[in-house]
């Protein structure tokens, strides 16, 4: 609530009728475009393709078959994918925990005499998307410089580690570090704490929020990767279910895709309801999409 | 390898010196310092740093990944705008991105002000409001091209039932890219409102009240107030879609293929096609430089505009 209608312009009869059918719109546009194709793949999933096809705008099919979500998890094989998907998000979100957790304390607590030099590196990155440096990207993970020609593309390792060269988790992660106050580590630093207690003791317990925030955009984010898996990984076998879902909707049944789309929103959407507030939150904050 | 670097790193970090009150325990920080950095510095120099420099340095050589790269000097840029299709794509990349701004921008602002003023349920309809942000965008790529589908689409039936088209959605030039943004809004609005409500939540309640007893409309408390005290988050707001819509890739790819007759030919599109389907990966990093260069221009006038926000 933001003040701008006040108390006494709700009083009056028009603005209250106003503001009332106005909020009363946007609710219906919203609930139709926000639920309505969710409900939708519902639908789609458990109606004979025939009807699909025939009469489209049927609100529920006539003779619903909800067998048709368990043939598509195994004729579509969407369980593999999508656990090939929770691998790849999973290992994504990891690596990209320890890494920004462990390089904001250090930039943030014990600042080394280059850190700001380091650090600026890493925010420099924040203004080229990833998206221009894609090809050469995929020339690296093909053949890591200093390894002697060690490839790990179409291994898991090629979605995991480029995920966590994020700097915009690195820079949330430091802000909230640099609020914690510095007495604390004064008096753990007088009662003969190091840096690897102070880390593990007081930095990591103290962090659960920003953990949490952290946590939840950075695996959303790595369900909805598209292009980098696309790339990085060329076994057909190996592909996260978003990767996989195009190519299987060239030669499956309506229905059957349908499901599988279905299935596969179905994770980050619960997610997000069940962690509404957090994720609001975040977004709201950071000015971070999706 | 971890050694080697992590090596590196501590050398450096003892050469600077420990603050005085760290001293005696300099050492053991030092050493901390670069345990810590190392797997940051690690997955940013293979997985960032050098893809950047290695991008600018592909512009200019030829490779198949099989003979050693050779150095070509402009070559690549040559072929690049000898190339009909790069004009197409950068025109149908720049009309995306209008169209996106077109479609985009206002509504959220105008759905963020609505949900603003709720007095309960405001719950409900963030909730709503973001559900389409959190389907994968794959998924809603799929859908809405069922729904666009000419014969048995969502679309054209309900355009039918009040004697409408049917309207070539996806098939035809002129269509199909304001189609394409249709639908890359719908999955995009919804972070914009969520990000507009919480500017809103910051612009002082004073203000209103002042203007109120002053005897201001709430239309001019919007055009004097509102707006005004959001000008900073919509500059950014507004830059930060032209960055993003820069760089679609996943909407024409999955949903036309770039087509009909290459009106859905993105830049991004083109890079692709240019490594991963010609095998030109000199030609498609030239492209990746000049996109990298029109981007950081962008990035440079964000920032600019973030300095210039936090300041006022």
């Amino acid at each position: 609530m933001s003040g701008l209608i006040s108390d006494s312009d709700r009083k009056r009869r028009s603005v209250r009728a106003a503001l009332g059918s106005t909020q009363f719109a946007i609710f219906l546009g919203v609930l139709v475009l926000g639920l309505g194709p969710i409900l939708w793949t519902v639908k789609g999933g458990i109606s004979p393709t025939q009807e699909l096809l025939t009469d489209p705008l049927r609100l529920w099919p006539s003779d619903p078959d909800w067998g048709i979500l368990a043939e598509a998890w195994t004729n579509l094989r969407i369980g593999h994918f999508m656990l090939n998907t929770v691998i790849l998000a999973g290992g994504s979100w990891l690596a990209q925990i320890i890494v920004s957790t462990m390089a904001a304390y250090a930039l943030s607590v014990l600042r080394p005499r280059f850190g700001t030099y380091i650090y600026g590196a890493v925010l420099a990155t924040l203004f080229l998307p990833g998206s221009v440096s894609l090809v050469a990207l995929y020339l690296t993970i093909l053949d890591l410089p200093l390894t002697g020609g060690l490839s790990i593309a179409n291994t898991p390792w090629a979605v995991w580690l480029p995920h966590a060269a994020h700097a915009f988790t690195i820079l949330l992660m430091k802000r909230f570090f640099d609020g914690i106050p510095r007495e604390l580590f004064g008096a753990a630093q007088v009662d003969g704490c190091g840096p690897w207690r102070m880390f593990f003791y007081i930095v990591l317990p103290m962090s659960k929020p920003i953990l949490a925030v952290t946590s939840l955009l950075t695996l959303m984010g790595a369900w909805k990767d598209f292009l980098w898996p696309l790339v990085a990984i060329s076994d057909g076998e190996a592909h996260p279910i978003s990767v996989a879902l195009p190519r299987l909707a060239e030669f499956s049944e309506e229905n059957m895709v349908i499901a599988g789309m279905f299935m596969a929103l179905m994770p980050p959407v619960l997610i997000f309801i069940v962690f509404q507030k957090y994720i609001v939150r975040g977004v709201g904050f950071t000015g971070l999409k999706g | 390898m971890t050694a080697v670097l992590g090596k590196r790193a501590a050398e450096r970090a003892d050469a600077g010196q420990a603050p005085p009150a760290r001293r005696a325990k300099g050492h053991s920080y030092a050493l901390a310092s670069a345990f810590f950095l190392a797997p940051m510095v690690l997955v940013f120099g293979y997985f960032s740093w050098w893809p950047i420099i290695q991008s600018g340095l592909l512009a200019f050589q030829q490779t198949n990944l099989v003979d050693p790269a050779a150095w070509v000097g402009w070559q690549n840029f040559a072929n690049l705008f000898a190339d009909p299709l790069l004009g197409t794509a950068v025109w149908n990349t720049v009309w995306f991105t209008l169209l996106a701004l077109l479609f985009g921008f206002p509504v959220p602002i105008f759905l963020a002000v609505v949900m603003s003023e709720l007095r309960r349920g405001g719950w409900l309809f963030r909730i709503l409001v973001y559900l389409p942000v959190a389907v994968p965008p794959v998924v809603a790529v799929l859908m809405w091209k069922f729904f666009y589908n000419a014969d048995y689409g969502l679309f054209n039936g309900l355009a039918g039932l009040v004697g409408l088209g049917p309207f070539p959605w996806l098939q035809d030039t002129d269509w199909a890219m304001p189609s394409l943004v249709l639908e890359a809004t719908w999955a995009g609005a919804g972070g914009t409102v969520l990000i507009y409500i919480a500017a809103l939540t910051s612009v002082p309640r004073e203000l209103y009240e002042a203007a109120e007893s002053d005897g201001a409309s709430i239309w001019r408390r919007v055009w004097h107030i509102l707006l005004p005290q959001l000008r900073g988050v919509l500059l950014l707001m507004l830059l930060l879609q032209v960055i993003g819509t820069f760089q679609v890739f996943t909407e024409p790819f999955v949903m036309t293929d770039g087509g009909p007759e290459d009106s859905t030919v993105t830049i991004l599109l083109l890079i692709y096609r240019y490594a991963f389907v010609y095998g030109d990966f000199g030609m498609a990093a030239a492209l990746s430089v000049l996109l990298a260069v029109v981007l950081g221009l962008l990035s440079a006038v964000y920032l600019r505009a973030t300095k210039a926000w936090s300041s006022t």
